[in-house]
Formats: C-alpha cells, sequence, structure tokens
C-alpha cells in the first residue's frame, strides 16, 4: 500500500491476522454437514448470556452501587444482571459438557479446550466478587466465610473480599475484560480451527472415497486447519 | 503416541457445508437470553436482605455483644487468634510443611483491643469514668489487663455454653430491662465493666459502626474491621442459619431466600461435609488444595489418559452425530422387486 | 422473620423471600431452588441432544453436493 518496509510492525501484524483468520474463516456464512443438533446452540447461548450480564451490569455501574437498594427500576436491573448470571453458567456447563462427550479438543483444539475452562475457572471469581459487592446481609455473610478459604492459602493477603472498594474493581473491571478475552480467545479458536469433526467410527470414513467427496461451496470456508 | 499426546485421528472437514448465518443466530440468541432474563426477573425479582450493623447487633443481642468484646479486648477472640493476614497471633492453616497463609504475610493488620474497644471508647467525650476506666487499663501492666480480662469473661463464656447446650442460663450475667445495660457478677475484673459498658452504649447509638470504619480516613471502602468484628459475634451466624447458608448445609452454594445459588460451587461445597476435611482445623487449604489440583486436570483434560478417552468409551456422541453417521454409511442394499429410493451418498467425511 | 428486617421484593409475582425448603438426601443437602436449577441442566443436556435440529433436508442436499443453499 503505503511501500512500508519489510520489517513494519503494522503489515507484519496485518498480514498474520489476515492469515489465521481471513474473512470467510472469521464470519462464515456455511457450517460443517454434521452441526446437527440443538447442543451445538449452548455456546452462542453462552456469549449471549455474557452480553446480557454486561449490559445490565454496565447500566447498575451507570447508577452506581446503592441505586439498586433504594429504586424498583434499580432492583429490576439487579434482578436481571442476577438472572442472566444463572443463565450463564447454566448454558456455559451444559456447553461444557456437550464439548466434553464431542471431545471436542481433537484436531489440534486443544488451545479451545483450554481457554474455555480456564474462562469457567475466571468466571467463577468473577461472580463471588459480584456476590461480595451487593452492600447487603448476602455480601457480608459471603464475605466473611469465603475470606477464611482465601486466607488459607495466602491470597487473602492482596484479595481482600471484606474489601468493598476492592471488590467493586474487580467486578465491574478487571475480571470481566479477563473473562472478555478468554472468550474473545476460545472463539477466534473455534473460527480458526473449525466446529470439531466427529468422531471417526471407523477407519473406512477416515477417508473421502475419492471422487465422492462434495467441492465446498463457492463461499469457500476454511476447513479445519 | 507419547502419553500426553492421544491416538488423534482427527482430519479436517472435506465434505459439505450447510448454510449459515452466524450473525442472526448471535443476535436471535441474545434475544432469547434478554427475555428469559426479563421474564425470570419479573416472575422472581431478586433477594436483597438489608446489612446488620453494629448498631443492631448490640440492641438485639447485648450479651453476645459485651461476650464478642471482651474476647476482642482480652485477646481470645477469632480474629484475634487469627493470624495473617491480620496479626501474628497464629500461625493460620496448612496442609504439612504448607503454611501459605502465613508465608504471604500480614497485610491487613488488625490489634483487636485497640481497634475494637480502646481507640473507640477514647472518641467518647465528658465522661470522666471512662477516662478514669481507660487510663488505669493502659497503665497497667499486661498480666493486669489480662487477669481482668478472664475474670470478666469468664461468667460470659459460661452464659454462651448454656445457651448453645440449651441448658439453664447462670444468673451472673443479666440484661438490665429498664436501661438495656449487660450487668456481669465478675469479681477481680477491674475496669473492664465500665469499659465494656460504655461500649455497649457507644454500639447501641451506631456510633461504633461509624467509628470502626472511618478511623483512619474519612473516605472508606473497606469494610474489613466492622465486618471481621461481627463476624466474632453471633448476628450473622444466627441469620445465615435461618437461610441455610452455613458451611455445613452445603451453605456457600446458597442464597438468601428462597433463590437459586452459586450452584456451580457444588464440588468446592461437597469436600466440606465429608472427612478428613469435615472434622480438620485445615479444611480451608486442603480444600483449596484439592480443588487447585482438579482445576489444573479439568484445564488439562486433553492430556489426561483415562479422562480424555471416556468419550469414546460412554459414545453420547453417536446420539449427537447420528444424523451424520447415518448419511456416511452405505444404504442397505433393496432386496429385489423394491423400489424405494435410496438415501442420499458420497457424503464422506 | 429475619431481626435486620427483609427487603419487600419489589413487583415479583411470585416472592421467594422465605427461607428455602432443604432437599435431604444422604449427606447432602441442597435447597430447592438449586436441585431445580441442576436438574434442568440435565434435562436440558439430554433434550438438546435427543431433539432433531431443523434444516435437515439442506444438510442432505448439501451432503449430496454442491452446498446448496
Amino acid at each position: 500500500m503505503s511501500g512500508a518496509p519489510e520489517s513494519s510492525w503494522t503489515v507484519k501484524v496485518r498480514e498474520k491476522a489476515v492469515e489465521a483468520l481471513p474473512p470467510e474463516k472469521l464470519l462464515p456464512d456455511g457450517q460443517p454437514t454434521y452441526v446437527a443438533s440443538w447442543i451445538y446452540m449452548f455456546g452462542v447461548a453462552s456469549i449471549a448470556s455474557l452480553v446480557v450480564i454486561i449490559t445490565s451490569g454496565s447500566i447498575l455501574a451507570l447508577k452506581g452501587p446503592a441505586w439498586w437498594h433504594y429504586t424498583g427500576v434499580g432492583h429490576f436491573f439487579n434482578s436481571i444482571h442476577m438472572w442472566s448470571v444463572e443463565l450463564f453458567f447454566f448454558v456455559m456447563v451444559v456447553h461444557l459438557w456437550g464439548k466434553y462427550w464431542m471431545s471436542a479438543w481433537r484436531g489440534g483444539r486443544t488451545r479451545v479446550w483450554i481457554t474455555g475452562a480456564i474462562t469457567f475457572l475466571v468466571a467463577v471469581p468473577t461472580a463471588l466478587t459480584g456476590y461480595v459487592s451487593q452492600q447487603n446481609f448476602d455480601a457480608q455473610w459471603i464475605s466473611t466465610q469465603a475470606k477464611d478459604g482465601l486466607n488459607a492459602v495466602g491470597v487473602g493477603a492482596f484479595f481482600n473480599v471484606t474489601n468493598f472498594g476492592q471488590m467493586y474493581s474487580y467486578h465491574v473491571l478487571l475480571l470481566p475484560i479477563a473473562v472478555v478475552v478468554l472468550v474473545s480467545a476460545h472463539v477466534l479458536l473455534v473460527r480458526r480451527h473449525g466446529v470439531v469433526p466427529p468422531i471417526e467410527l471407523n477407519a473406512r470414513l477416515a477417508t473421502a472415497p475419492a471422487g465422492e467427496a462434495p467441492a465446498p461451496p463457492a463461499t469457500s470456508m476454511g476447513a479445519g486447519s | 503416541m507419547s502419553l500426553l499426546r492421544a491416538k488423534d485421528d482427527t482430519k479436517p472437514w472435506t465434505g459439505g457445508y450447510q448454510p449459515y448465518d452466524l450473525v442472526k443466530e448471535a443476535c436471535i440468541a441474545v434475544g432469547v437470553i434478554a427475555l428469559l432474563s426479563i421474564v425470570l426477573s419479573v416472575l422472581f425479582s431478586s433477594p436483597d436482605d438489608k446489612p446488620s450493623t453494629i448498631a443492631q447487633w448490640s440492641n438485639q443481642l447485648p450479651i453476645n455483644f459485651v461476650t464478642a468484646a471482651a474476647s476482642e479486648l482480652d485477646g481470645t477472640s477469632g480474629t484475634a487468634e487469627y493470624g495473617p493476614p491480620y496479626n501474628h497471633n497464629g500461625e493460620g492453616q496448612h496442609a504439612a510443611f504448607i503454611y501459605l497463609q502465613k508465608w504471604l504475610g500480614v497485610s491487613h493488620p488488625i490489634n483487636t483491643a485497640d481497634d475494637y474497644v480502646i481507640d473507640p471508647l477514647k472518641t467518647i467525650p465528658n465522661d470522666p469514668a471512662l477516662q478514669s476506666a481507660l487510663g488505669e487499663y493502659q497503665a497497667a501492666p499486661e498480666k493486669t489487663q489480662k487477669a481482668w480480662g478472664e475474670a470478666y469473661a469468664k461468667p460470659l463464656n459460661e452464659y454462651a455454653e448454656a445457651e448453645e447446650e440449651g441448658k439453664p442460663l447462670p444468673k451472673t450475667v443479666a440484661v438490665d430491662p429498664t436501661t438495656g445495660t449487660v450487668s456481669v457478677q465478675a469479681s477481680g475484673a477491674g475496669p473492664v465493666p465500665t469499659m465494656m459498658t460504655s461500649l455497649l452504649s457507644l454500639a447501641k447509638s451506631g456510633g461504633l459502626d461509624g467509628s470502626l470504619l472511618t478511623s483512619k480516613q474519612f473516605f472508606q471502602t473497606d469494610y474489613t474491621k466492622p465486618l471481621l468484628f461481627m463476624a466474632d459475634g453471633g448476628l450473622l451466624d444466627k441469620r445465615a442459619e435461618e437461610q441455610h447458608l452455613g458451611g455445613d448445609e452445603w451453605g456457600m452454594m446458597n442464597e438468601t431466600g428462597s433463590y437459586p445459588g452459586q450452584a456451580w460451587l457444588w464440588l468446592y461445597a461437597l469436600w466440606y461435609q465429608i472427612e478428613p476435611f469435615k472434622a480438620s482445623e485445615n479444611a480451608d487449604i486442603l480444600v483449596m488444595l484439592v480443588m487447585g489440583v482438579l482445576s489444573l486436570a479439568f484445564i488439562s483434560v486433553p492430556f489426561i489418559p483415562g479422562v480424555r478417552d471416556l468419550p469414546r468409551k460412554i459414545p453420547i456422541y453417536k446420539l449427537i452425530w447420528r444424523e451424520h453417521y447415518g448419511a456416511a454409511s452405505p444404504p442397505p442394499k433393496a432386496p429385489p422387486g423394491d423400489v424405494a429410493p435410496g438415501p442420499a451418498t458420497g457424503a464422506g467425511p | 422473620m429475619t431481626h435486620a428486617g427483609v427487603t419487600a421484593v419489589i413487583g415479583a409475582v411470585f416472592n421467594l423471600s422465605h427461607p428455602a425448603h432443604v432437599v435431604h438426601w444422604h449427606f447432602i443437602k441442597l435447597p430447592l431452588a438449586n436441585v431445580i436449577v441442576i436438574a434442568l441442566m440435565l434435562v436440558a443436556f439430554a433434550v438438546a441432544i435427543a431433539l432433531p435440529f431443523p434444516g435437515a433436508a439442506r444438510r442432505a442436499a448439501a451432503r449430496r453436493g454442491g452446498g446448496g443453499s
């Protein structure tokens, strides 16, 4: 374009990104014919739940942590936030069950599994920091109990669940960023490697018989790389 | 094939593709989840039990408050003996030679006698009897202070024990019905009874809530001191028991009222219900270490022989991909005379 | 009713602000709400796998070749 030198970082990043995820792989308009089960919907349902969580959470953040205690509208958005969190863990765990029983880490997809597992493990403290930021009896109880587990492993020395200011910061900013980054990595890896093919039933099915494999459609989707 | 790498015959897909609108699917999913969240909110709302205050605690359970305060003064409360990160009065929990609690040190120092009793009392003006009692206490040697504290705490602890065991309550501790003060028949308690009476009065007025929070600075978001003080007492426990939030009831999974809680903490909660964790003094570190190992294993499933092979052994995948497998198998040979058309073929993976 | 008072649950059709009914089974003690959530998850998993997924004709056409839309 601009005659930038070969050593241009921008060019290098762009070329690597486009090589890994060309547009038709990033936003495909086709999916393999073996994607034929409702269990596949639980991944997108997890993302959808996260969107609702962040939206309702943002509205709560707009008005500050005390708002939902003394207005009906505030309490309603708190309810949406709470129920979308319940839905998030519900669909995410069902998604996890599905992916485990499909052995979805096959075919070079180990990092997809790893990012997914870490997302779950980071979502747990994200929820915990929310629970201890409620500024009600539940928050008092959970924080005075959870502190023992965290103190016992030394984490309590720098992560103090009875410190509302710290917990609120983690909950509203730091941990959501971590979750979003992890989910993005997870989804981009799925786009890159494709949805995991079915487990081979026997060797005969492992190779497409010559002449019988259909040509990929005109909008060529990247097959699993 | 190495132990950590499973035999993997997964080949890239060279078969057919069906049309798929990713963006539309995502939008529909967001719409469905948003609608579900709204419906659940309309139907059930969400819990918001008001927090307890030290004022409420001292008004509703004055004897329990004074017992807790006395234990803070003489250094026998849960917080006083906790160890890091609050003080050096204990080593904290350990698992074999692993003393993580001790190693990470005191990052949030709390001196229970000063923070919960002496310093708040010093803020009370115009009370010569209290000033004199405080002066007498602070001037006395540590041994004497301890003796006074123990003398005062003894009848209170006996009262608490009797209450817990459902036995007749000793008459040495009583609440004056008109003044609401707690009288403790303890000889050799020195100035401690005067100090405790004033502290109870300060607590009931709400002054102790504010004092514990803003003692160091005006703007405060750290509730550690007042929360730890309340946790040393009985009001939070009492409310938690009513709501089934106790550790012996899988409490960490639960929510106040009849709402669903954090069901995803089921495995964490489970260990506390079984030995050797149940009765162990080091239950927390043991459970956390077990969960740490299991979490690492969860992340590493693709590398763990046995665990990674289970899906092939229990073939739920055959149900999930039944349409694909059905289409890939050759059709059964039609008997002569049958005119039924064969299904689609040539769809090898 | 707890001493410190329970905030009235605003506008809910069903009031869940009462202590939970606890389900006891051997050493397992769980409030009914959590039991329902876990049961629904298992049901959702089973139903998601069992229910046929729409678009079978499109997929069959795609398998035959042409990836029709």
